[in-house]
């Protein structure tokens, strides 16, 4: 890259430091992050009350997947990584990658670097959904999906209602969103905290302990397909939107200039943002803190173009969330850690570090 | 190619912001429009650039009503530079000047070579190719404002619409920019407080007041004492520019 030998040279005030600036660096933090991840997922799996070597781990693995046979003796250490561990972890990175690139799309869409994928009010409305299930029984048809399904539809429910008290004339403001989600987030908690009331049993206590810190004790095979396809659709649809995000966050006005109809692009912006993070909220609760500085730690290595940094995020994320989970259940075993609490413990010391480093400057100045 | 706006009326709340206005900026012209604050100019400009859907008559682009383009194809034919510049995240320069390709480009495909080209040109020639790698936040107002001019005219259009681009500019950096307006060869509308200013840079002047064009012509035919008092409540001289000979107003400090 000529242009930037001959920028290096001219007198000028340094900008943010972009190690990752070239093309060929994103490609090989995209290659360098995938390998660490697939190298994390199986020393994660291996890991836990039964210590599993990750060569071993790697050799039950390839036996499920490639349909091959395990020796008698191993059924039981088959049965902790494949059945138990294995859907656990990848949860963990499906939804570490969601929450990223959704904090990083939510943050463009509202135009504020404060904001993260439960700012709508999705996470409170689908503890609603969640608690009212408990509390009340309904959906019992459905099993033990019943609190999960309940979950979901509040958090659609609660983003439906924030968009319809949202839009206005000129389409989805910024602003009108962002204002709105707080305001409707603070009423679903509080309608939250009146089921709980009304019905005090331990049940809904602890599901609304679980909805509100996050857990991937509830990860299995059953799940694990729709949150993929959810998760991953939702990834290659909002990548796909790169440029539009870059021109969002350029301003309405200029967005219109430049070809693109800010409101419309919102919408259909919310509508994918809500369901990916209707599904992630239902089967993991709202873990805080990775949506919101995740988004910001990737900005700061590789630019602020949203291609490059939704390509990066979901991998970035997920990894974190891998080793965030294992943390969750190995470091006070037997009993088990809210991620919330490790996510924002690791999470933010590491965030003011890179922050005070690059001379990043969320868009201000 | 030719700009008109015809019989072009907003009304919101039940308030007339812009009232029946027709003007034509031709081919290659530069028209200016002032008026007082909240005489309907920027809406006006926000109907060229579609960010606001007039409630009745047309803007048409070489005869074409953008109306019934979509928005990005009139953004091919039409660029902008809007007041509200202020960019949220860290872009570079680079990164924001080459957002102009956006209505020419789908979805996240990079630039090729000759739009790459376009760019560093527009750089070049708007004197920011050494902020390249610089975050746009970091800019100082005029450079700021420099770098949405590259980012308009790496759009490559045939109309180009301005809403105050001297604002916040020292006066060597208004001149800059209006020089510059005055050499690049394309059809310009733009909204300028400055009359002086307007004097010397426009062909034509329209005058807005209350969303209504109250006069259109030469800058001399229009900027007269006359109707700066009647539109502005403004007393002022008018004296021809002793090089140029541009109307030139010298205002009284005590309102008339």
């Amino acid at each position: 890259m000529i242009g930037q030998q001959r920028q290096a040279a001219a007198p000028v005030a340094p900008g943010p430091k972009r190690r990752l600036a070239s093309r060929r660096g994103l490609l090989g933090a995209c290659a360098v992050l995938t390998l660490l991840l697939v190298v994390s997922v199986v020393v994660a799996i291996g890991l836990g009350p039964a210590v599993i070597a990750p060569g071993e781990t790697a050799r039950h693995l390839w036996a499920a997947l490639s349909g091959g046979t395990i020796g008698a003796d191993e059924v039981t250490t088959h049965q902790i990584i494949w059945q138990i561990r294995t859907p656990r972890v990848l949860l963990a990175a499906l939804v570490g990658a969601g929450l990223s690139a959704i904090g990083v799309v939510i943050q463009a869409m509202v135009r504020n670097a404060l904001a993260d994928p439960f700012v709508l009010g999705v996470s409170s409305g689908a503890s609603v959904g969640a608690v009212a299930v408990t509390t009340t029984g309904g959906l019992a048809v459905l099993g033990i999906h019943a609190v999960s399904v309940g979950a979901f539809l509040g958090a659609l429910g609660a983003s439906l209602l924030v968009y319809l008290a949202a839009a206005g004339r000129g389409g989805l403001s910024p602003l009108r969103l962002v204002l709105t989600g707080v305001a409707m987030s603070l009423g679903f908690q509080a309608v939250m905290s009146l089921l709980v009331y009304l019905a005090p049993n331990n049940e809904a206590t602890s599901t609304v302990l679980f909805w509100t810190m996050g857990s991937f004790g509830a990860a299995s095979w059953d799940v694990l397909p729709v949150v993929a396809v959810a998760v991953l659709g939702g990834l290659v649809l909002m990548y796909r939107r790169g440029r539009v995000l870059d021109v969002l966050s350029l301003g309405d006005e200029t967005a219109a200039s430049l070809g693109v109809a800010a409101g419309r692009q919102r919408t259909v912006l919310l509508v994918i943002v809500s369901l990916v993070t209707g599904v992630m909220v239902a089967v993991s609760g709202a873990i805080a803190f990775v949506g919101l500085v995740m988004p910001h730690v990737v900005r700061i290595l590789v630019g602020a173009t949203h291609a490059r940094v939704l390509a990066v995020a979901p991998l970035a994320g997920a990894l974190f969330m891998v080793w965030v989970d294992l943390a969750a259940r190995t470091v006070v075993a037997p009993r088990e850690l809210p991620l919330g609490v490790i996510t924002a413990l690791v999470g933010v010391p590491v965030f003011v570090a890179l922050m005070r480093r690059g001379g990043y400057t969320f868009g201000g100045r | 190619m030719e700009l008109r706006i015809e019989e072009l009326s907003v009304v919101t709340d039940g308030r007339t912001l812009v009232d029946r206005l027709s003007l034509t900026v031709s081919e290659g012209a530069i028209v200016g429009l002032v008026g007082p604050n909240g005489s309907g100019k920027s809406t006006a400009l926000r109907c060229v650039y579609r960010a606001l859907r007039p409630s009745a008559g047309a803007v048409r682009v070489g005869g074409q009503d953008l109306s019934r383009l979509t928005p990005r194809q009139s953004a091919r034919t039409v660029a902008a530079t809007t007041q509200d510049g202020g960019v949220d995240v860290d872009f570079t320069v680079e990164e924001v000047v080459a957002l102009g390709r956006a209505p020419h480009r789908r979805g996240n495909e990079p630039l090729n070579a000759r739009e790459r080209e376009l760019c560093r040109a527009a750089m070049e020639r708007l004197d920011i190719a050494h902020l390249a790698q610089r975050t746009v936040p970091g800019l100082s107002g005029g450079e700021r404002q420099r770098v949405l001019l590259a980012r308009a005219l790496v759009q490559e259009p045939r109309v180009l619409v301005l809403d105050e681009p001297t604002n916040h500019l020292d006066i060597r950096h208004q001149l800059g920019l209006l020089s510059f307006l005055r050499g690049a060869g394309l059809t310009v509308l733009v909204v300028l407080h400055d009359l002086n200013l307007a004097a010397a840079v426009c062909d034509r002047v329209g005058v807005l007041a209350d969303g209504r064009l109250v006069a259109t012509g030469t800058p001399a035919e229009v900027l007269t004492a006359q109707l700066v008092d009647e539109v502005f409540g403004v007393r002022a001289e008018v004296v021809p520019h002793p090089v140029s000979g541009a109307p030139q107003l010298l205002y009284s400090l005590d309102p008339s």
